[in-house]
């Protein structure tokens, strides 16, 4: 019982920070990214090359941290990732997504998906379809309480970093987008985009920072997904259920709602597992969407349209 | 003449394959080049299409549910309720809502259909597939060329039916209201046509036929697995309509030639070039290759090869 809400906030953690992005995207872009889930995967890989990179100059930065199964090196690359992804998303946006912003938004979905798959298989071309992990050390889970107390509870030490730093981000950027003249351009945006424009807000700005935030938020919870589960190039493709799910039902373009849903999605996909087996994980986040689509489809904290 | 029977057994594998594909860009023409409905679950409408036709036709198979051994006929048709019935589902769900939410629910339709297929063994039979799915008009025509020909003559007059009918129901009254709808809701529904009832019937419509498409798909090559229906598929299928012309029924058959037959060069292509070890490798590029013609086509020529006819109205000068 206990196992499986723990579980599910460590899934959570991972959605949770997909989904802001998304949900970014789609109140300042105005569109539903399908390639945004690749930006994960992407965000996961650079960090194994740059880890790599950061090993093979200085053996000592693979060297676990305290209870940690990874380095000094693996917080590098943390940061080096979060950089190469929001450039990435920058040059999807380049090349790709601003040529046909005209068109309106059901192009760009149809170039998102597009994107995504040429993404994807990118990933699979130069990486290979093999799990991979960032790091070799075995991990025990430090049992917190005994199985006698509802069912028991054991998390390792990633885990727990994994919970505090997703929210310690997320409260960040909640300040950021309270506080700073930035983000407040950028809510003012998703709001009501001509009068943000009339206002003397530059909507390039904007839609720069936007992509920017998504890549970099993408990345932290690829590596966050690569640290906790493992790293495979369908990491996207698998998760943009979840994240879609995640977002609707949080609200379009709310941050706590896209935290609270990408919580309530990872909770569901965990107690499937021990409901009708982890094989149908994945359901799970299309039953809550449905659900969601039948009692409230402006989500949980959604201003109607 | 071995040659030039190895070449017209090629074609007309080629041209089965590629008319099946077309009935289904045909649907997916009326819900997004008429109505302009985005599914992004195609793969999972025509996955649901072939498995419904396949279990009710097969012979039974112990371990299995389905395998009623039913006439193909019948099961072509219960292919086409099965699907149309989904569409039902989805569409009165989401259609009511932005356009987003219809998007991202047949994204999810597709996955779990994906994962059904792969894991509820006693139904689907998990990644191993439906195996012996009977192959029409096979009794009388053997199992050669001579009925490969007879299988092309079939889809290809389905696809010719289909094509006319929705020539027939598009230039309708009901088809003008889609446009209508399509290009300003409000005015249309100012003259009393009620939109989420004409886009949930389109979208049924449409749904139908990817169901008929993927059921004749599936008793031409007589095997089906959930790995024929991954969302490349859906993307091939939308490069399809892409490259054609949305909004054009010639363009959407054309696009599903001209893009099956781009699809099929690439493959053969890189396992000309490639060596065996990486075969796996450059099936990958294969996808990249698409994805980057498809965008290339958004941006360049975004009407496809054959636009939208434009539609003049009028003007009534009677009086």
């Amino acid at each position: 019982m206990l196992q499986i809400l723990a579980d599910g906030l460590v899934i959570g953690s991972v959605i949770s920070l997909g989904a802001i992005g998304l949900s970014l995207t789609l109140s300042i872009v105005r569109f539903s990214n399908f390639s945004h889930g690749e930006l994960l995967g992407w965000g996961s890989y650079l960090a194994l090359s740059a880890l790599a990179v950061f090993t093979a100059t200085r053996e000592s930065l693979a060297a676990p941290l305290g209870p940690f199964s990874f380095g000094w090196g693996l917080l590098g690359a943390l940061l080096v990732s979060t950089v190469l992804t929001a450039l990435l998303a920058l040059a999807l946006d380049q090349v790709l997504f601003r040529r046909l912003r005209s068109q309106g938004a059901i192009t760009l979905v149809i170039a998102s998906f597009g994107a995504a798959l040429a993404l994807r298989n990118l990933l699979l071309f130069w990486y290979g379809g093999v799990p991979q992990y960032y790091s070799q050390n075995l991990q025990i889970a430090i049992p917190i309480l005994p199985r006698s107390v509802w069912g028991g509870l054991r998390v390792t030490a990633d885990q727990l970093l994994v919970l505090a730093l997703t929210l310690a981000t997320v409260t960040a950027l909640h300040l950021f987008l309270r506080h700073s003249t930035l983000g407040r351009s950028m809510r003012a945006t998703a709001i009501n985009p001509s009068l943000a424009r009339v206002a003397g807000i530059d909507p390039e700005r904007v839609l720069r920072a936007t992509w920017i935030i998504g890549g970099i938020l993408a990345a932290v919870a690829g590596v966050f997904a690569g640290i906790t589960v493992q790293l495979r190039p369908t990491l996207g493709v698998d998760l943009l259920l979840p994240l879609f799910a995640a977002v609707i039902l949080g609200g379009i373009g709310s941050v706590w709602g896209a935290v609270l849903g990408g919580f309530i999605v990872g909770l569901a996909e965990s107690a499937s597992v021990s409901i009708v087996g982890a094989e149908y994980r994945a359901a799970a986040a299309f039953a809550v969407l449905i659900l969601i689509l039948m009692v409230r489809p402006t989500g949980l904290f959604g201003e109607k349209h | 003449m071995p040659d030039v029977i190895g070449w017209v057994s090629y074609a007309s594998f080629f041209l089965v394959f590629a008319s099946s594909f077309a009935i289904v860009v045909l649907g997916l023409n009326l819900q997004w080049g008429f109505t302009g409905l985005f599914n992004v679950g195609v793969a999972g409408f025509v996955a649901l299409g072939a498995y419904t036709s396949a279990l009710l036709t097969t012979p039974e198979v112990a371990g299995r549910l389905g395998g009623l051994g039913w006439p193909v006929a019948v099961g072509w048709l219960c292919a086409m309720v099965v699907s149309g019935l989904a569409g039902l589902v989805i569409g009165a769900l989401a259609l009511r809502l932005r356009h987003d939410y219809l998007a991202i629910t047949t994204f999810g339709v597709a996955v779990t259909i994906q994962l059904v297929a792969n894991n509820a063994t006693v139904l689907t039979g998990g990644p191993f597939g439906v195996q012996f799915i009977p192959k029409p008009l096979q009794s009388w025509l053997g199992t050669g060329l001579p009925w490969t020909l007879g299988y092309l003559a079939l889809s290809l007059s389905l696809l010719a039916m289909v094509y006319l009918a929705l020539e027939r129901l598009v230039r309708s009254p009901w088809g003008r209201v889609l446009r209508a709808i399509r290009e300003d809701e409000a005015a249309a529904a100012s003259l009393g046509k009620r939109p989420f009832v004409f886009r949930l019937q389109s979208f049924v419509i449409g749904s139908m036929l990817m169901g008929l498409g993927g059921a004749v798909y599936a008793h031409f090559v007589g095997y089906i697995a959930p790995e024929d229906f991954l969302p490349i598929l859906t993307f091939q299928l939308w490069a399809m309509l892409i490259v054609g012309g949305s909004g054009n029924n010639r363009g959407a058959v054309l696009g599903a030639f001209v893009v099956w037959t781009f699809w099929a060069a690439a493959g053969s292509l890189l396992r000309g070039w490639v060596p065996q070890a990486e075969q796996a490798r450059a099936a990958a590029l294969q996808v990249v290759l698409i994805g980057v013609l498809i965008a290339f086509m958004l941006v360049l020529r975004p009407r496809g090869l054959l636009g939208e006819e434009v539609a003049v109205s009028r003007a009534d000068t009677g009086t």
